[in-house]
């Protein structure tokens, strides 16, 4: 026993060494699991503080393309108002408002830290539990999806992005409801890759890739990317295909979180299949 | 020594501090991100325990990967720089051994000296970052292309803070 001990004080550094290693290879690894721990991620407080003020002094100098993306989007919803259609209809019964049972609830937040060119890239936004945000819930933007909510604290959320080795997106190609998976094989922040299309799929460039009605966490038809090129490896049986993405990583500010209000009862149903 | 405590401890918030609200802006390419921040590490005293040596490396990752959101790759990889450094100072020491109470800086010891030691460590450091971050083999050339580049820049960072910072003392 003596010999033991005296032999982890001769090689202490090593020994201390691996215990230290180990600790962080715990931390990497439990980090991986969906939000586990949220200690130590700039969801806290201190790095919460820290990149709110950075952003209030960047959020000037995005003013202006903010406005645009603002102004863009007003006119679409405009578009989409019962008062800019005509109604041609006569109306021979009342429509009840009872029919119609909320499915997706939207909450804008902003962006106070963001990035694109690590492997695995997060964001951070300035609403959290107390303003309703739960983890696992989708994230968008007006051009296109960004991700997934991964760990909440009071304030503050961070954001497993599309940009990230683990974002695995459900997708279709429009026209033709085939799906796949949507991923990111890391480089260029502006292009991802769906695989899984089979090769009897008639496609072309420029078509529109949006979210599926399979996901429990996007709604359907959220804009994803558009085709920049496929290519078929010989004796393989799908496409590898290039999306060139509808959002634009580098220069978010404003997203909005989306809680789909039916994901429970849905899982629970599914599981139950599934145990059956 | 109380004097050493708080220089290093200052020298440890600045670099932080430049870390995470510049460098970590730094968004040209995938293939160059800087972390110059292990400069800390790199300039802690020779006579600095090993054991301390790894517990400062070990706080100093945490902090980043706070900042971050990479909860324990940094800090695996900066335990690991700090647990190398001992052996690449022995590997390329001077005859003489190092002098009682020197820096390892540039004008303590030379271009030469200064730029294998950086070097080593540097490129070891960003190895298992960048390895460790990835995890997995099948972008093995991609992930060592980065490893190489954002070696060369935060290299070139280094060595640029060492001319900013240090030649006056020397001269003095």
């Amino acid at each position: 026993m003596r010999n033991l001990f005296a032999f982890i004080w001769r090689n202490y550094e090593y020994f201390l060494f691996l215990i230290l290693e180990v600790g962080c290879f715990f931390l990497l690894f439990q980090n991986n699991n969906f939000h586990k721990a949220a200690y130590i991620t700039s969801a806290n407080r201190v790095a919460g503080q820290v990149y709110q003020g950075m952003s209030q002094v960047g959020q000037y100098f995005r003013l202006k393309n903010a406005n645009e993306a603002l102004a863009n989007e007003n006119a679409m919803l405009h578009n989409m108002l019962k008062d800019s259609y005509m109604d041609l209809k006569v109306r021979d019964s009342l429509i009840k408002d009872t029919l119609l049972r909320q499915q997706y609830h939207y909450t804008s937040a902003r962006v106070i830290n963001n990035s694109v060119n690590r492997r695995n890239n997060y964001l951070t936004i300035d609403r959290g539990r107390l303003q309703g945000i739960k983890p696992e819930t989708a994230v968008i933007c007006s051009n296109g999806i960004v991700g997934i909510v991964k760990d909440v604290s009071d304030n503050f959320s961070s954001i497993l992005c599309l940009l990230h080795k683990d974002a695995r997106i459900s997708v279709k190609i429009k026209h033709t409801n085939f799906f796949g998976s949507l991923v990111w094989e890391g480089g260029d922040y502006r292009y991802a890759t769906l695989n899984d299309i089979p090769v009897n799929v008639e496609l072309a460039k420029g078509d529109t890739i949006q979210t599926n009605a399979y996901s429990t966490l996007f709604p359907e038809g959220v804009m994803a990317g558009v085709i920049e090129s496929f290519e078929l490896k010989p004796g393989k049986n799908f496409y590898v295909i290039r999306v060139k993405l509808s959002t634009d990583f580098k220069n978010l500010s404003y997203v909005y979180v989306i809680d789909n209000l039916m994901k429970e009862e849905q899982q629970k149903l599914e599981m139950r299949s599934q145990n059956d | 020594m109380i004097n050493e405590i708080l220089r290093n401890f200052f020298r440890f918030i600045f670099l932080m501090l430049i870390q995470i609200l510049v460098l970590n802006n730094f968004q040209v390419s995938g293939y160059l991100n800087p972390f110059l921040y292990i400069l800390f590490v790199l300039m802690l005293p020779f006579e600095t325990p090993s054991a301390l040596l790894m517990l400062l490396g070990l706080v100093t990752g945490l902090t980043i990967d706070m900042f971050m959101d990479t909860m324990g790759l940094h800090a695996a990889a900066t335990v690991f720089l700090a647990f190398m450094r001992p052996k690449v100072l022995k590997l390329i020491s001077p005859r003489e051994g190092y002098e009682f109470g020197t820096q390892p800086t540039l004008h303590h010891l030379g271009p030469k000296w200064y730029f294998s030691y950086a070097g080593i460590l540097v490129i070891l450091h960003h190895f298992a970052l960048f390895y460790l971050e990835i995890f997995r083999f099948d972008e093995f050339w991609r992930t060592f292309l980065r490893v190489i580049l954002s070696s060369g820049f935060t290299f070139s960072l280094i060595i640029i803070t060492q001319f900013l910072f240090y030649r006056s003392r020397n001269k003095a």
